[in-house]
Parts: C-alpha cells; structure tokens; sequence
C-alpha cells in the first residue's frame, strides 16, 4: 500500500478528507448541505465541457465551480430556501450527461468524474491539494467567528452596519473550489460522503462547535483511512467502499 | 450631540411602507429608555429602524458618529441540533460571562439546545446586552424569563449604563419598564395621531 503509486494518491485523499468534513460543518451550519452535490455536479459538468474544448480538465472544473460559488449571489432573491442549488446541480448533471453521451473522450472522464478517480492522482494533483488545504483550514477558521454570526444573530451586521456579503460570497467561493478539487480526485459521490456524513454525525452529538469540527475531521480521516485500505484490499472501486463505510459509522454512533 | 448618542425628529418607519407615527426621542449615555403602547403602534419597528433593519420614511435620525449598535429581536436563535456551547454563544459577540446567575453559569459548557427555553434565552440576550457597544436595542427581553430571572435581568441593565452604555427597552411588561427604565414613552398609533 506505501508504494509510491498508492501513496501519492493516499495523501491527496487525506488532505480533502481532514478539509471536507469541516468544510461541511459550515455547509450544514448555513442549511446548504446540498451545496457538496451542486458543486461537484457543476465541476464535473465544468471539466468534462474544458475537456472537449482542448483545455485542462481541471481548470474547466474549477472556473465552473467558482463562477457558480461566485455568482450565486446575484440570483438569491429569486432562488431562495436552495434553490439555487438544486438548479444547479440538475444543470450540472444535465450538461454533463449530455456532454458525456454525445462525446466518447468525455464519457470516460465522466464515468471517472462521478466515481472517483482516486488511484489515478498524480503528484501534479498532489501539489494542488496539498497547498490548496492548507490555505482551507486558517481561511475557514478566520471566516468561523463571522458565518456562526450570520447565523445565529444576522442582525449583528445590520446593526453595525457591515455588510455580510463578503463573508458569504467568500465562503461560498472557498466551498465551491475545495469541492471542484475534491469531486475531480474523489468523484463527486466520494465527496458528498465526506461533507455530508461526519457534520451529521457530530452535529448530534458534540458538545461544542470546537469539539464538532475537530471529530468532523478525525471521522473523515479515519473513514477515509480505513475505505482505502479496504477498497485496495478487496480490489473495489474507492467511493462506494467510502461511502458504506461512512453510513455504518454514521448509523452506529449518530 | 455632546452625550446624546441617538436622536429621532418626527422619524417614520416601517417595512413596505410607513406603519409608526412620527416620533421624537432622544437618547444619552447612562440612560435607559422605555417604549411602550399596544400592540401594533410599531414599537419593534422603531428599534428596527435605529439598527438599520427597516426603513425611515420621513423624518430625522441622527446617531453619534462611529456608534456601535446591538440589537435583541424577539426571533429565537436557530440553534436547535446546532453543537454550539454557551460559552462559544458569548465569545462569539465577545460577551463576557461576568455577571451571569448561577444558575446559567454551571452550564456555560452545555449545547444551547440542552438548555431550557427560558435558560436559552436569557443566554443570548445576555450575549447581545453585554457584546461591545454605545447603545443596546432590546425587543420584549422578559419573554420566556420567571421571576428570578427578571429580577437578575433589571439589575444587569443597571450595571449596564452604570458602565456608559444606554439602552432602548421595549416591552409589555409595565412593572418591569417602571422599575428599570429612566423614561418611557408610549407610542401612539399611525391612526391616533393621523
């Protein structure tokens, strides 16, 4: 398993999965848990469309996820109560169905896309993540104070009279890039388990918004760990062996 | 201005459209003020205008320069499956935990859905009244509170101005106003005075 062909592509994978379950805490916090699959359909859709126009995959994935992180902004009156997510991830679906039906090139990153292509990270994906986390994690901590805030007293603001769309659009700017990055290493399943099911599970039982995230993220890792070794050792594909695994500890201890 | 924080001349407010009558009042550091009148003159929407929420109409509202606002709506905080303690609620307005009863203090470390109501409650007005500011805004603060806890409630809005602050209080409660406020004005409806 430490090979170097696995362990570049084991620690691609345990940067996203220490990132996106807190990553998740903060989706679930503001409602948008439906955010993780919006944008994983949107970044699929983005790079599959990059990809049959000659340009990198990877970055068709990421301008798609920001344009719709960055712009969401723009429609909330009329796409309120997520809406604007739901459209977004039919849209994204959508597109990349189509892409992938009418262009066989796309079809096989498509496949790739939704189920993950985990083994196949180079180092190239690596020094992408890599820094990429490590810039998630203090952004999301200096953003924690204003989006619990926004939350629970939005009137903190107004009061104030500082404007709260900074704090919003920024967040919505940093999920929908971490979730492109993690939907084109993970695939996009592989990604919602990780967003979706440890925020789940310590929002029922943590007792504090500190304790929350840090078993948020000690769940994901250890998932993540335990799916890895299990898929490469019963020689099955990533994302389902995740995903499973996720639901029994989720339905064992939430 | 000099220590007159906030001041109203003949303001107007409301969501869509104008729904209280004009109103003068003006406001000083150490005060405490009381609105009162029945249900529908608007009192909640004035406090909403002064924090920048509704909108004025007509009149004048002039705040001190570079005043720091805090404003208690009668919404109750969604915090319910939320894993959120008392103490990250209070640091999260940099309020101080100085001052609170006993018996909110033995629970500073519980989940705010772990509490009771009328202790969920009291935690987040606390959190508002004691965050960093000129002037605190509050709509019906004894809702939800028994006795004791309107007891502590008046004291530590004493304490409050004692400490330089003014406070706006809106509230049903007669007794309460009485004891704890220097002023009180009673609205009167847009129709009253139309």
């Amino acid at each position: 398993m430490w090979d170097d062909i696995f362990l570049i592509p084991f620690l691609t994978g345990l940067c996203l999965a220490l990132v996106l379950p807190i990553l998740g805490c903060f989706l679930r916090l503001r409602d948008e848990w439906l955010a993780a699959l919006a944008y994983a359909h949107v970044a699929a859709a983005g790079a599959l469309l990059a990809l049959v126009s000659g340009v990198a995959p990877a970055i068709g994935g990421m301008t798609a996820a920001a344009l719709a992180g960055a712009g969401k902004r723009f429609f909330s009156a009329r796409l309120a109560g997520g809406a604007s997510f739901a459209l977004l991830l039919l849209g994204g679906w959508a597109l990349a169905v189509l892409l992938a039906a009418n262009q066989p090139l796309a079809e096989r990153l498509g496949h790739a896309l939704f189920d993950g292509q985990l083994y196949f990270s180079g180092s190239d994906n690596l020094y992408l993540v890599l820094p990429w986390c490590l810039l998630v994690i203090p952004l999301l901590a200096w953003l924690s104070r204003q989006l619990l805030l926004a939350r629970i007293y939005p009137d903190y603001f107004h009061a104030r009279h500082l404007p709260v769309w900074p704090v919003v659009s920024g967040f919505d700017l940093l999920a929908a890039l971490t979730l492109a990055l993690a939907t084109m290493t993970l695939g996009v399943m592989g990604s919602f388990a990780l967003v979706f099911v440890p925020p789940w599970i310590v929002f029922r039982r943590a007792r504090s918004w500190r304790a929350g995230l840090f078993f948020s993220a000690l769940i994901g890792a250890l998932a993540y760990v335990a799916a890895f070794a299990m898929a490469l050792g019963f020689d099955q594909p990533f994302g389902p062996v995740l995903a499973l695994l996720l639901i029994a500890v989720g339905l064992l201890i939430a | 201005m000099s220590n007159t924080l906030l001041r109203t001349k003949q303001l107007v407010a409301g969501w869509q459209q104008p729904t209280t009558a004009p109103l003068d009042l003006s406001l000083n550091a150490g005060q405490i003020l009381g609105l009162t009148g029945p249900n529908g003159v608007g009192k909640t929407t004035i406090l909403s205008a002064l924090a920048g929420r509704a909108k004025c109409f007509a009149g004048k509202m002039e705040l001190r320069p570079g005043l720091r606002l805090a404003l208690q709506t009668q919404e109750v905080a969604p915090v319910a499956g939320l894993p959120l303690s008392g103490k990250e609620l209070l640091a999260l307005t940099l309020a101080s935990p100085d001052g609170l009863p006993p018996w909110l203090l033995e629970r500073l470390d519980l989940r705010l859905d772990r509490l009771s109501g009328g202790q969920r409650h009291y935690l987040s007005l606390w959190a508002i009244l004691q965050a960093p500011a000129d002037v605190v805004l509050l709509d019906e603060p004894t809702n939800n509170l028994d006795t004791a806890g309107s007891e502590h409630l008046a004291l530590a809005l004493r304490r409050r101005v004692a400490d330089g602050a003014a406070i706006i209080l809106v509230s049903h409660d007669d007794g309460f106003v009485s004891t704890v406020c220097d002023q009180v004005l009673v609205l009167k409806g847009i129709s009253d005075v139309g």
